[in-house]
């Protein structure tokens, strides 16, 4: 396993995968925050203490296996290109932070890519997992396990009282951040999700686009996360996510029902223009992408479009970054390039499902 | 629907405009709305972390009363970072400004987490097993101190050793070494 073999495939091997509700919930995530107790943490410590950090890590776990987790990666972020870097973010492998602090940061990726602790990100440690579908629970368990194995070389920083202490005081407690990536056209074409996302939020969840804090929900796909880490159980914390996740479903799949009896030829009409578009473009923005692959991978779902699988969308919506573009080109290119560039990809990868 | 200046991206800002009883709607992107001056943006993006500081900084006036000026300047002894440094960056330097900024953290942190300031969730593995072997030597350290006043040193003794055996392994404990 090597680093070769993250930049080379679009989608991760957890994602060809099927979970449940995986028509609409693409993927669930638990991240852990955590540093060590005696080190001043990454944004105010000196490198030579992030070197510390960053080597012990490096000794103790470079190349392990741990349960079903093999061959961790061992990835010192300054040896990376900065396609490389980029496409690593274009695949939530690694965060656009740990990018940007390059002298002592690193990540550990598992071999199927489920696992990724970064190093001295804003805390010592990130961890992170991925499941496919709504699994939070069990993504939750997977990561207390890893966490457990991670505290085995060093001493957290915790307090009995303030929790697991982390940078920013929007993480302490339980350091947990829990989040699932959903899909939502219809609720998007019945202008139902304005006015569901300030209910979400006064849950004390966030609603965000798909590359995390200030993006824009490209593909009509959403991030909704916890917000508040202190004072709830990780395990409460899940529940409250989940059946907020699980009413968003019911409503999403309402509203493609009702799309469905109410303007069956207005939808069928749209989905068809997509999947045109996506066959027959010669330049496509990524924007235009994201959009048409929504609309696509809603007729997959619906059954309206056939012999093509959900997974090739999936996997779509990472091929035609910019990051990956440029590694598949293996040169920078402008933006008119990477847009004949990402319809041609999108053309070919179309073309091998037939 | 598209916005209504480029005709190329969709129309996310919607504005009513009345002028002498006039109204006019006026529906375009987030770009042409910059670029027009439809809206005003302080800088590029308003990220969460701007929202925290604009939290911390929440009585800034009382601050600068005597009173608060001896909490202002603390400084943590493990990292050098003052309270008002902390304020400005909303980020912690180490575990130890914790402590000691305990004082003034508990009104942060219920804004943060919907007043919340205690938690209840997981405990690490090693701090749970070095707080428990804590409490039992302090219990054995008592049991010691009465098995002397009882003149029984033999049982004295043993304690005494159970003792020793703890306290080398909560010292191989902090230093790191889990064997």
């Amino acid at each position: 396993m090597t680093l070769e073999h993250f930049m080379n495939n679009a989608i991760s091997p957890w994602m060809r995968e099927e979970g449940p509700d995986s028509d609409i919930v693409l993927s669930s995530r638990i991240r852990l925050a955590r540093n060590i107790a005696d080190i001043p943490y990454p944004l105010f410590a000196e490198d030579e203490k992030l070197a510390e950090v960053q080597s012990l890590f490096q000794q103790e776990y470079a190349n392990k296996s741990f349960q079903e987790y093999s061959d961790f990666q061992f990835i010192l972020v300054r040896d990376l290109s900065s396609v490389e870097k980029r496409v690593l973010v274009e695949k939530h492998l690694i965060s656009p932070h740990l990018t940007k602090h390059t002298n002592e940061s690193a990540a550990m990726i598992s071999g199927n890519e489920q696992v990724s602790i970064m190093i001295n990100e804003e805390d010592h440690l990130r961890i992170q997992l991925y499941f496919p579908g709504l699994q939070l629970r069990h993504a939750l368990e997977k990561a207390f396990v890893i966490d457990d194995w991670l505290e085995e070389k060093v001493n957290y920083a915790f307090d009995e009282t303030k929790g697991y202490l982390t940078t920013c005081p929007t993480n302490v407690g339980t350091g947990m951040r829990a989040s699932v990536m959903m899909h939502l056209p219809a609720l998007v074409l019945t202008r139902q999700i304005n006015r569901m996302m300030p209910a979400i939020n006064q849950l004390g969840l966030v609603v965000r686009g798909i590359y995390g804090e200030g993006s824009e929900a490209l593909g009509n796909i959403f991030q909704i996360s916890n917000q508040i880490t202190l004072g709830k159980s990780e395990e409460d914390i899940v529940e409250d996510l989940e059946s907020v996740v699980n009413q968003l479903i019911e409503h999403e799949r309402n509203a493609r029902d009702v799309i469905m009896k109410e303007s069956p030829i207005a939808l069928e009409d749209r989905i068809y223009r997509s999947y045109g578009v996506l066959a027959y473009s010669r330049v496509i923005e990524s924007k235009e992408a994201s959009n048409c692959i929504s609309n696509v991978r809603l007729g997959i779902d619906l059954g309206i479009i056939k012999d093509t699988s959900r997974n090739i969308l999936n996997e779509l919506m990472v091929l035609i970054q910019p990051g990956f573009l440029q590694h598949y080109a293996k040169k920078t290119l402008t933006p008119l390039e990477r847009d004949v560039l990402r319809a041609s990809l999108i053309r070919e990868r179309l073309q091998l499902e037939k | 629907m598209e916005c209504q200046e480029c005709h190329e991206r969709p129309a996310t800002l919607h504005f009513t405009q009345v002028i002498n009883g006039k109204k006019t709607e006026i529906r375009v992107c987030e770009v042409c709305a910059k670029e027009k001056g439809y809206v005003n943006y302080p800088e590029e993006g308003y990220s969460l972390h701007n929202l925290l500081t604009g939290l911390f900084n929440f009585d800034t006036t009382k601050m600068e009363s005597p009173a608060f000026q001896q909490v202002k300047d603390l400084q943590c002894p493990q990292c050098g970072m003052t309270f008002s440094q902390f304020k400005e960056a909303g980020k912690f330097g180490c575990a130890t400004c914790y402590d000691t900024f305990s004082d003034r953290l508990d009104p942060i942190l219920r804004r943060v987490h919907a007043g919340n300031t205690k938690h209840s969730g997981k405990i690490p593995k090693r701090a749970g097993d070095d707080l428990q072997m804590k409490r039992r030597l302090q219990s054995f350290k008592e049991q010691l101190q009465q098995l002397i006043e009882k003149e029984a040193f033999e049982e004295a003794a043993e304690v005494r050793d159970k003792i020793k055996a703890l306290e080398a392994r909560l010292r191989d404990l902090e230093a790191g070494d889990n064997s």
